[in-house]
């Protein structure tokens, strides 16, 4: 055994025959990560994780990103890990850092996103006394993670982190915490060093295709089905299913709808699909699942956004469904035929089986269909997302507008990202998306403060790439310090301010179900936002009228490697519409603008 | 109904607080719980009651299979099983009541495992439902103290739950 070394520098050492590195815990984790194929991490240093931090400034394989908040650091993994499919990894230290963390870990944990989180602990011998900066990590972010960590040997850190990445990344995606005691990483004690290239655990096994027998059963029932709908959820996204699925519809020639999540997996300017669907799905969609006789559902989980009452959700519907997780399956709605297995696979074979059946199509059943698009046409012919200018001058911009016109100034090609409230769900019912991870928000969640930063992650991992996040004056208030962050690392998003001057989603439930009483939801001694972005060195617009809009978005989407604020006033009063009736509506029960309903 | 599950996890910190959360965070009920480590010491066995329906069973052993540490799992109600309790109980033990608690405590096959001149200490096992009676033959007054180790079960026959 050679004497330890000091400093920085790694000491070899023999291991059955084979030489081996001996490295500190610090640069075992630093190492395993690079092992790991990780090239960025999110973070904000501190006590508990200095170490960590000091291994990582001796080396320059992976580049770290110093937020200003670690909240937005979480959703900079998730926005990464949302555009690439690839893990986001966080760094923060204890206490503060670890709970900052928290909202982040949720967001992704809610909409199964694959990340793995490094939070610094206190040392193990003050675990548990009440010290400076500790909290209980692993028991504060319990029930928003897939699985956490405790890592209480230097010399289990290589299995942990590709145990954390395996479970991150297998099975339903979702948030692995890893937490690290300080002394864990003492840069004085050094460790035999071995990377392992796969793990195994007993107790983990997800799916890696589909009961072929339940197969054939939904087979059966597709080819039967007069009046057949499939509907898709973010399932199909993170599972890497999209070509699948639009293979697969494209043959059976059906109509489709996406959730929130599942938006981009099947192309949006493509005449089978119907639109979003739920809450704020269009009047085709939300019809067509009310009135279908066979619904697929794939990678999607009957959230209490899609099917209004329960019990009145599909009343004349077999169901089918897929997904990779058991415990979606028959959660909330009852499936006559489970299929539990990777999406992308499933699919694969039914298209296989489907193929054969599509083609001995009888005249009948061929009419069938062509009756059912009829009648999908009629419910189009209401055209439900028609811009409603009615009572407002010339120059008054509708948000709606605010998102057609990105969407013609990007081309329709961008990668956007987008708050929570009404902006979110006009910039999900105008910006119609062609391919998948394309449309990055927080669905399940709905977490305010998520579009920057998440459209920070997105451009750290397509430098070249047009990005722009979507909000409000509200949501952007939530991680503006940001910003900031944008300056250091050259960051060009393109933010486009729904300037509504009030929290329009809570308004419009206030107009609704609380005749007009806005408790505390306007937005009163709101920043010069051009002053506030020029003061961090970036370029800001004011759009007012109408007919300076699209040449306004024009502008900002061509300063390539300038981060450009464009806050557009838009119209204070207008509502999202359609919108499911509630409570004890189904889904053809619809507001269709103020006072006009179903 | 109520619901006998049996989960076999890693012996691991950690593993039961998060059986116990995935409870708390879903709404689900826990009457009775035990938990110890099996021959192989790597595994912990633990036996919960809960009242569920068939739906909400069906939830929670697919919940609780997502969780990582959670190897295999079982509800035992659902095929023939013998259930266990074990309760200690502290009774008033003087005078004429001696020789009643002694009796009742022998109609029920329990033990009495500790006595001092005011009290007996009887140790009593079975199913819930004989201890439950058994607390019902006794005069309430003379309890002083209850101690019941919540319900552990196994499968008839060969059938039995393994890594």
């Amino acid at each position: 055994m050679p004497a330890p070394a000091r400093g920085h520098f790694e000491v070899l050492s023999l291991n059955q025959g084979n030489i081996v590195e001996k490295l500190s815990g610090g640069d075992m984790l630093i190492r395993a990560l690079q092992d790991e194929g990780v090239d960025v991490i999110f973070g904000y240093p501190g006590g508990a994780v200095l170490h960590i931090y000091d291994a990582l400034f001796k080396q320059n394989q992976i580049q770290h990103v110093l937020v200003r908040h670690e909240q937005a650091a979480t959703h900079m993994a998730d926005g990464y890990a949302r555009a690439t499919g690839r893990p986001g990894v966080v760094f923060v230290t204890s206490g503060p850092g670890a709970t900052n963390a928290i909202t982040g870990i949720a967001t992704a944990y809610m909409d199964s996103i694959p990340m793995v989180v490094i939070s610094g602990q206190v040392q193990s011998h003050l675990i548990g006394t009440d010290s400076f900066q500790e909290t209980d990590m692993v028991g504060i972010s319990r029930p928003v993670v897939k699985h956490s960590y405790l890592v209480k040997r230097a010399e289990d850190i290589p299995e942990t982190i590709k145990k954390a990445f395996y479970i991150a990344t297998s099975g339903r995606p979702g948030p692995v915490v890893v937490d690290i005691p300080k002394d864990i990483t003492n840069p004085t004690d050094f460790f035999d060093y071995d990377y392992p290239e796969k793990v195994s655990l007993r107790s983990y096994s997800p799916a890696t295709r589909g009961h072929t027998g339940q197969i054939k059963k939904a087979i059966k029932l597709l080819s039967e089905a007069e009046r057949p709908m499939i509907y898709t959820g973010g399932g199909v996204i993170q599972g890497n299913a999209s070509e699948q699925l639009t293979e697969m519809t494209k043959l059976l020639g059906f109509p489709i709808t996406n959730t929130l999540m599942g938006l981009g997996a099947y192309p949006g300017t493509d005449p089978q699909f119907l639109g979003m669907l739920g809450m704020h799905g269009t009047f085709e969609a939300n019809n067509a699942m009310h009135h279908c006789d066979l619904l697929l559902a794939i990678g999607a989980r009957f959230d209490d956004r899609i099917t209004n009452t329960v019990s009145k959700f599909c009343p004349y519907a077999k169901i089918v469904h897929v997904d990779i997780d058991p415990a979606s399956v028959s959660k909330i709605v009852s499936a006559d035929v489970p299929i539990v297995g990777p999406v992308d696979v499933v699919l694969d074979e039914m298209t296989k089986l489907l193929e054969p059946e599509v083609a001995k199509r009888s005249d009948k059943q061929k009419q069938m269909l062509k009756e059912w698009w009829e009648q999908i046409e009629g419910w189009r012919r209401q055209e439900c997302l028609k811009v409603d200018r009615e009572g407002v001058s010339d120059e008054t911009i509708k948000p709606q507008e605010g998102v057609q016109a990105v969407f013609k100034a990007t081309d329709g090609k961008a990668y956007v990202t987008s708050d929570v409230g009404q902006h979110q769900m006009f910039a999900a019912l105008y910006y119609p998306f062609d391919e998948p991870r394309k449309w990055i928000n927080s669905g399940g969640l709905g977490t305010m403060g998520f579009g920057l930063p998440a459209a920070m992650g997105v451009q750290m991992a397509f430098p070249d790439e047009q990005v722009v996040c979507i909000t409000g004056e509200g949501s952007i208030q939530m991680n503006i310090q940001e910003l900031s962050t944008c300056s250091q690392y050259g960051l060009p998003v393109k933010i486009i301010n729904l300037n509504n001057q009030s929290l329009g989603m809570v308004k419009q439930w206030q107009d609704m179900q609380y005749e007009g009483r806005h408790s505390h939801s306007y937005m009163d001694s709101l920043p010069d936002f051009i002053a506030l972005v020029e003061s961090y060195g970036h370029v800001g617009f004011r759009v007012e009228k109408l007919s300076e809009l699209d040449d306004t978005l024009k502008e900002a989407m061509s300063l390539k490697n300038r981060l450009v604020f464009v806050d557009i006033l838009v119209d204070p009063k207008e509502h999202v519409y359609p919108m499911l009736v509630a409570p004890n509506g189904s889904m053809r029960d619809m507001w269709l603008k103020k006072g006009v309903r179903t | 109904m109520r619901r006998i599950i049996s989960v076999l996890m890693e012996n691991e910190a950690g593993a039961l607080s998060r059986v116990i959360g995935l409870f708390a965070q879903r709404g689900y009920n826990i009457e009775t719980l035990t938990v110890a480590p099996t021959e192989d010491e790597t595994l912990s066995r633990l036996t919960l009651t809960t009242p569920a329906g068939d739906h909400e069973v069906e939830q929670i052993t697919k919940q609780l299979n997502k969780l990582i540490e959670v190897v295999k799992l079982v509800d035992l109600t659902e095929g023939e099983h013998i259930e266990r309790e074990m309760m200690l109980i502290k009774l008033k033990a003087t005078g004429a009541q001696r020789a009643e608690v002694k009796r009742t405590s022998d109609i029920f096959r329990g033990q009495i495992i500790d006595v001092t001149q005011n009290a007996y200490t009887i140790q009593l096992t079975g199913t819930t439902d004989k201890l439950d009676a058994f607390l019902r033959a006794i005069p309430e007054a003379s309890v002083m103290e209850v101690v019941r180790s919540g319900v552990s079960g196994i499968s008839r026959g060969d059938k039995v739950l393994s890594s």
